[in-house]
């Protein structure tokens, strides 16, 4: 039987003061690593649960984000006539030529103003989306300087509010409404009229992307293939879904320099961990001389200590969540492959807590492993020498 | 005659120390029997100490034969000396050597957490131990909650627990004060009497070892 486990708790209850500031050395390690999670986590909601797996975005052949598409009136009545793709409640198919656009914003954290989406759209581009619902005020008008932001962005920015007005293109567009999208990436958009956007923009036949919908899996699988497949229309047609899945490629960046970082810092906090470890070892010679002549085996004392030092990650682990916590639930912003804002929350959901928390024990674990092994091989009459 | 419990023949210890060959223990023939109290007396660095780590298993001879209560100590390896010494030797150290941060009953339960007995059967028999030496008021004290002596008699109920067969004792009451000694030493004597223990007492007072039935000196290493 091993080595009571209330030694080694009460141990690191003794030496407390070590016991914490290892402790917080590990914390501050992990809350890095998860905060970076955190953010990661936020945007892969926010992006996963803009799209709808009916809903299928066509671009120009080549392109892989909205922005740098272009598609012409022309092609967008090819393609709305397409057989597969569902009808509105005005018998109409469900189909939305789409503008993409980006507009700079002044008023938030950034002095330099940021970049947000504007998209115009079609009525049947909101019929589609019928998570986005107005919270506020009411949908613009057809042909009207007119623009719905989105919750994000009204939050943000104060010269979104409702009954404010935002400039860009040849004028001011009054803010009728404020639209929700849950989680979802529509949140950080301001939409409007698709010929007045496109007509600001002056774009009225360079518009961006067409979005329809299928009645069904089968059917949107299978209208995919048909669009992919015709060389008339030349263009590239992806499920809704697995393209704002692919937008998280933005946030790539970040989640390399926050792993080098994370790595960095574990590599410290190991030796931390390490040191304060072998410390332990040294102060305790004697103790560990008598349980070795009390018949404790070289292993079991290998084991106490290592679990003394996973013990004390684990603490670390549990510390560097609570730092992190207060991060749940707060926005912030990060560009898109759109060359503008995506808003999202942090998101500290249990999984990264729990992977924090392992994070942490591997910490403890490599830097408790030397120490322990250097008590388990220490000769009995050393041991109990040693002061 | 009685059995024999510890023997050794030729026993020889040599080590360096600071470049010097030492030769703490020179041919060393002796034989300990079930039942006696044996005091090893002698000057400091006279070897007795070695002695009685090498009956204890603690370090390996340079030379000669070591059999205690029928094992060859040179024969067992690392993990077998660690169960033989758990089940048949009681240990008692100068300074204690209690575990800071437990209780002295579970000071006393930790030799019986290798063995197979349950947790209500350790707690009973780590009761009945301290309850022995005279400290069933004390279960629950720290180490720095109690004197040097009662400090001394938790380390004789935890070298005890296990109901082992041999005590040896390492200068017992090199730390504690006259009267502290005199009760460590009645206690050890109790032992032997009573419950048929063989002890084997280092020390360099003759008042301790006139506890002894048996007394051998060392000097250089060497038995006079």
């Amino acid at each position: 039987m091993a080595i009571p486990l209330a030694y080694n708790l009460r141990n690191l209850v003794v030496r407390k003061t070590t016991t914490i500031m290892t402790a917080l050395g590990i914390a501050l390690t992990v809350a890095v690593l998860l905060a970076i999670l955190a953010l990661l986590n936020g945007l892969r909601v926010t992006l996963a649960s803009s799209g709808d797996p009916l809903h299928i975005l066509v671009l120009r052949k080549g392109s892989d984000s909205e922005i740098v598409s272009q598609f012409a009136r022309a092609q967008f009545q090819d393609l709305k006539f397409k057989t597969g793709i569902a009808q509105g409640r005005d018998g109409q198919p469900l189909a939305s030529l789409e503008i993409v656009g980006v507009i700079n914003l002044g008023g938030g954290a950034n002095e330099e103003g940021t970049n947000v989406t504007v998209r115009g759209l079609e009525p049947a581009g909101i019929e589609m989306r019928s998570a986005v619902h107005i919270v506020s005020g009411r949908w613009f008008d057809q042909g009207k300087r007119e623009v719905v932001v989105g919750r994000q962005i009204a939050a943000r920015y104060p010269e979104t509010a409702l009954g404010k007005k935002i400039r860009f293109g040849r004028g001011d567009w009054d803010v009728v409404g404020v639209m929700d999208a849950g989680s979802g990436a529509q949140g950080s958009e301001v939409w409007g009229d698709l010929n007045q956007v496109a007509s600001d923009l002056q774009r009225l036949e360079a518009l961006s992307s067409a979005l329809v919908q299928a009645p069904d899996a089968v059917t949107a699988k299978a209208l995919i293939n048909d669009i992919n497949n015709d060389q008339r229309l030349s263009m590239n047609a992806l499920s809704e879904k697995e393209y704002f899945e692919a937008q998280t490629i933005s946030a790539a960046p970040i989640e390399y320099i926050g792993i080098f970082v994370s790595i960095i810092m574990a590599i410290g906090s190991s030796f931390a961990a390490m040191n304060t470890m072998y410390a332990a070892v040294a102060r305790r010679s004697r103790e560990i001389g008598t349980l070795r002549v009390l018949g404790f085996s070289r292993f079991s004392i290998l084991w106490s200590f290592f679990i003394e030092s996973v013990l004390l990650s684990a603490l670390g682990g549990v510390l560097g969540c609570l730092l992190v916590l207060p991060l749940n639930g707060i926005t912030t912003g990060i560009g898109t492959a759109n060359f503008s804002e995506t808003t999202f929350n942090f998101h500290v959901s249990p999984q990264i807590m729990l992977g924090g928390i392992a994070f942490a024990v591997v910490l403890g674990s490599l830097g408790g492993l030397f120490p322990a092994r250097n008590a388990s091989r220490k000769e009995i009459l050393t041991a109990l020498r040693e002061i | 005659m009685s059995e024999t419990v510890i023997e050794t023949i030729s026993l020889t210890k040599e080590f360096l120390r600071d470049q010097f060959h030492v030769i703490a223990l020179n041919e060393v023939s002796l034989e300990i029997h079930k039942g006696e109290f044996v005091a090893l007396m002698g000057p400091s660095g006279s070897g007795k100490s070695t002695l009685l780590h090498l009956i204890a298993a603690m370090d390996k001879p340079t030379s000669g034969e070591i059999r205690v209560l029928g094992h060859n100590l040179r024969e067992l390896n690392d993990r077998e000396i660690a169960h033989w010494r758990n089940e048949h030797v009681g240990f008692i150290f100068q300074q204690f050597n209690l575990i800071p941060v437990l209780t002295a009953l579970e000071n006393v339960e930790l030799p019986l957490k290798l063995t197979n007995l349950k947790k209500p059967e350790r707690i009973e028999h780590a009761t009945t131990a301290l309850k022995l030496v005279g400290l069933g008021d004390r279960l629950h004290h720290l180490p720095r909650q109690l004197s040097g002596g009662q400090e001394q008699r938790v380390a004789i109920a935890r070298a005890i627990v296990t109901d082992p067969a041999l005590i040896l004792a390492d200068e017992p009451t090199g730390n504690l004060d006259a009267a502290s000694g005199q009760e460590v030493l009645v206690l050890l004597a109790q032992l032997n009497r009573d419950f048929g223990k063989t002890v084997v007492l280092v020390t360099h007072d003759p008042h301790a070892a006139q506890f002894a039935s048996k007394v051998h000196y060392l000097e250089k290493g060497e038995l006079v």
